[in-house]
């Protein structure tokens, strides 16, 4: 790393904010493993990853959100250990969420000096409070009614009312998480110039986002995490856009993801009969219209950052989210496909990213969450019977090699691997001819990421057809027929045979675009 | 501008039905007629204070009715039978309630427990209290208690201004102050608007709602006080359903059942509503006193379907103004 200064730098030597090895399982699985971050004086920070790289457990960890389990945060040279929020906030580090965590049905006045309005005689000083308001917004550029109630404006404005709350509140540390998510172009202007404003001022800001134009637009120096581990930590100017998107997909080609497939035997596929078709399906606002179509056998991945469309993709194909636009048929008969009932009477499997909140249902047994999909489908009206019920657990236990092999254990008490392989089984009890897999080796331990790929290859020559979202990359290669590369929203380059390669798919995603994402 | 179309209309639908009084009946206009409809409804305007502050912080307190129930058993007992003074009894009365409506706070934040079952529980339990006192109509015959009814503020006009009519005044001032002119009143909009966020901007949510229990608990036991008072006597079945009544008045008075939103003026508006059309009725005659329930039942309906209207309104038209105000 050089040591170059930011330009506002006051001095390198006591770092604002150096947080050392820090460390936090969940339940025995690390989401941080030893990283080191470091933030000086006047710096905007970019911290970037994927889903589940471990940025809102960092945040979640120096706020005091989550206890840590190992590591020192110190904030100008003195160590710090906020147990709260609270804490955190009166130490000086602020926090400002995507959703903002303000209060719409109060004043914008009473939202900044909520807790700490000038009082006389026990009476709040409305009109004290609105000129300090004033006062206060006027160095954020806003010249707005602070009498009306916060939830008139825009989510813009809201953020900045977090922001300028956070820092009259003595806030020497702002950390800005997704914060640009749901503005447009002009309000992410404004708000990069406060941002620039407070750094100048000497505050350290580390900046959340997924938008790598805004990365390259604003900050100073970047923290890169990939599960749970510090990749590095670069000045921004000096790191290429393609380097960075390495950095943040890139993996250590695993024992699984290198021998590659015999994908020949899958090539011949044609797209004609028997094949799935969505044409120009599409919701304004949600997904851009594409054309997919999918024959028994080939695997299609879907490539590209967080925030491109990808899980958006997938629940248009399942029918969590209504197409507004396109069609779609199967063995060209045109069909109708408005909810996920609908999917699921298609012949459709969806596993969701999510697994906790989206998929298994931890409190039941192994044997129910894998019939639930079958039984959904046969309706009320035809219960499996309960020996219909343990010879399928039992068949897909030992074909996916679910352990411990014990139907009538509760779901949540597995790991992450076998709770994915209880729910690839939940859906390949539906017999299904194609099943959609979000992010299937998220947060699983390497023997069940290998397991899953290997899988997933088996799967594919039994005749199903997958479509695959991932952001490891060897990984969508060594199974892929076809790679789907999706950014801001809409396909930007389909590879097949040949050209699925790694190379490739980082070339298509960072394929230069106009900055600052609107 | 929306935040203040609900009490607007209260206030104009009450200065209309008013003016449709006034109209058939002339004396609707004397003071007499005013000052009753104050001391009538004042143990109600005083339930709906504590109400007032319970459902703007996001809540619902089922219990006022049971605690005035109780509060005039244990008055009409603890002065007539335990032979203590009656201010003492009034002081501990209040201090029993305080600490009954804290306890469900605690119940309800502690345990993150719906305040409807919470206080659903404290219903039943204040009711049942009230009953293991006594199932008898204790009259109450205390010196003090017909001082206090002998008392008034002499009005022009021939209206007399009771005591129990100035405490309801009194309450509604002091409950308007704390409500919208102090940090505690602010805290308590900011419950009503999410618990999460108020607790993130370092507010103790448990603290606040504890006491806005307590609150509306201690304005129950002074409103059973104001209803021993007014009736002279102690009754266990008194004031059952009372405390949908004053739900009721808060809602017509414009506070939205959701919470976070509200006037103090708007459920003193809703108070008198109910109070006008039961004044109404007496004036009649051949009117059967059912017809009080159906026409604030009408009006309940009525308002809570233009709140719902209106708030779909500024829920449009902040999506209309996503600019507004990023002026640079």
């Amino acid at each position: 790393m050089s040591p170059s200064p930011s330009p506002t730098a006051a001095t390198a030597a006591t770092p604002l904010l150096a947080v050392r090895g820090l460390s936090k399982s969940f339940a025995g699985f690390p989401a941080l493993d030893g990283v080191d971050v470091t933030l000086r004086h006047g710096e905007i920070h970019a911290l970037l990853g994927e889903n589940g790289a471990g940025k809102s457990t960092f945040i979640k960890a120096i706020t005091g959100v989550v206890t840590r389990d190992a590591g020192t945060v110190t904030l100008d040279g003195a160590p710090v250990a906020p147990r709260s929020a609270d804490e955190a906030l009166k130490a000086g580090i602020a926090t400002v969420y995507q959703e903002v965590n303000l209060l719409p049905n109060l004043t914008v006045a009473q939202n900044l000096f909520l807790g700490r309005q000038p009082t006389r005689f026990g009476l709040v000083r409305e009109v004290e409070m609105r000129r300090r308001s004033i006062a206060l917004l006027r160095d954020f550029d806003l010249d707005i009614d602070v009498g009306a109630p916060l939830g008139d404006y825009s989510v813009a404005v809201q953020h900045l009312v977090a922001i300028a709350r956070a820092v009259d509140m003595s806030a020497r540390i702002l950390i800005l998480d997704e914060p640009t998510a749901s503005l447009d172009a002009h309000e992410v202007e404004i708000l990069f110039r406060v941002m620039r404003n407070l750094a100048g001022k000497g505050l350290g800001i580390l900046f959340v986002t997924h938008f790598l134009d805004q990365v390259y637009a604003i900050t100073d120096r970047i923290t890169v995490l990939r599960n749970g581990r510090l990749v590095g930590e670069r000045e921004t100017a000096a790191l290429p856009r393609m380097e960075l998107i390495r950095m943040m997909l890139g993996r250590e080609l695993s024992e699984a993801a290198s021998e590659h497939p015999a994908k020949a035997a899958t090539e011949a596929a044609p797209d004609a009969g028997g094949a799935i078709r969505f044409e120009g399906f599409g919701k304004a606002g949600y997904v851009a219209p594409f054309d997919l179509a999918l024959a028994s056998g080939q695997v299609v991945g879907l490539a590209g950052l967080l925030g491109s469309g990808r899980t958006e993709t997938a629940r248009l194909l399942f029918g969590v989210e209504s197409a507004d636009h396109g069609r779609l048929t199967i063995d060209g008969e045109a069909v109708r496909l408005a909810s996920p009932r609908d999917a699921i009477r298609h012949g459709f499997g969806y596993c969701p990213e999510e697994r906790k909140t989206e998929g298994i249902v931890a409190e039941l047994t192994v044997r129910e969450n894998i019939v639930l999909a079958l039984q959904a489908r046969r309706g009320a009206l035809h219960p499996l019977s309960r020996r219909e019920q343990d010879a399928i657990a039992q068949r897909f236990i030992t074909m996916l090699d679910i352990r411990p092999p014990d139907p009538e254990r509760p779901i949540g008490l597995l790991s992450g691997g076998n709770q994915q392989k209880a729910l690839l089984a939940r859906w390949l009890a539906t017999e299904p001819r194609l099943l959609i897999l979000d992010e299937p080796t998220r947060g699983i331990d390497v023997g069940a990421h290998a397991e899953i790929i290997r899988l997933i290859r088996q799967l594919c020559t039994e005749g199903l057809a997958l479509v695959v979202i991932s952001s490891e990359l060897e990984e969508i290669v060594s199974y892929a027929d076809r790679v789907i590369v999706m950014r801001d929203r809409r396909q930007t380059a389909v590879l097949e045979g040949e050209a699925v390669n790694v190379t490739a798919i980082l070339q298509a995603i960072a394929a230069d675009t106009p900055p600052l994402a609107a | 501008m929306t935040r203040y179309l609900p009490v607007i209309v209260t206030a104009a639908v009450f200065a209309l039905g008013y003016a449709i009084c006034a109209l058939q009946f002339p004396a609707f206009l004397s003071t007499r007629v005013i000052a009753n409809l104050l001391t009538d409804n004042a143990f109600l305007g005083i339930l709906a204070v504590g109400m007032t502050f319970v459902i703007i912080s996001g809540g619902i307190d089922l219990s006022v009715g049971s605690v005035v129930g109780f509060t005039t058993v244990f008055l009409a007992l603890a002065i007539e039978t335990w032979g203590i003074p009656p201010l003492a009894a009034f002081m501990l009365v209040l201090f029993v309630a305080t600490l009954f409506g804290a306890t469900m706070g605690a119940l309800i934040q502690g345990f993150d427990m719906p305040p409807f079952i919470v206080t659903l529980a404290g219903m039943f339990l204040a009711r049942g209290a009230s009953f293991l006192l006594s199932t008898e109509s204790i009259p109450v015959t205390a010196p003090l208690y017909s001082a206090v009814s002998d008392f008034a503020f002499r009005l022009p006009g021939g209206g007399r201004l009771s005591v129990v009519g100035m405490v309801m005044l009194a309450v509604f001032f002091a409950g308007g102050i704390a409500l919208h002119l102090t940090r505690f009143g602010a805290n308590v909009y900011a419950l009503g608007g999410s618990r999460v966020s108020t607790g993130l901007m370092g507010i103790t949510v448990g603290r606040h709602t504890a006491a806005i229990y307590a609150l509306s608990s201690f304005l129950a036991g002074l409103s059973g006080i104001v209803f021993s008072l007014y009736t002279s006597s102690g009754y266990s079945l008194s004031a059952v359903g009372v405390e949908l009544d004053t739900i009721a008045a808060v809602v017509i008075g414009g506070t939205l059942l959701t919470g976070g939103h509200g006037f103090m003026i708007g459920t003193f508006l809703g108070v008198l509503m109910q109070g006008l059309i039961q004044t109404y009725i007496n004036f009649d005659g051949t009117l059967s006193s059912w017809w009080t329930k159906i026409v604030t039942g009408v009006l309940l309906f009525a308002f809570i379907a233009f709140q719902q209207a209106t708030l779909a309104l500024a829920r449009r038209s902040v999506r209309g103004a996503t600019a507004k105000g990023a002026t640079p």
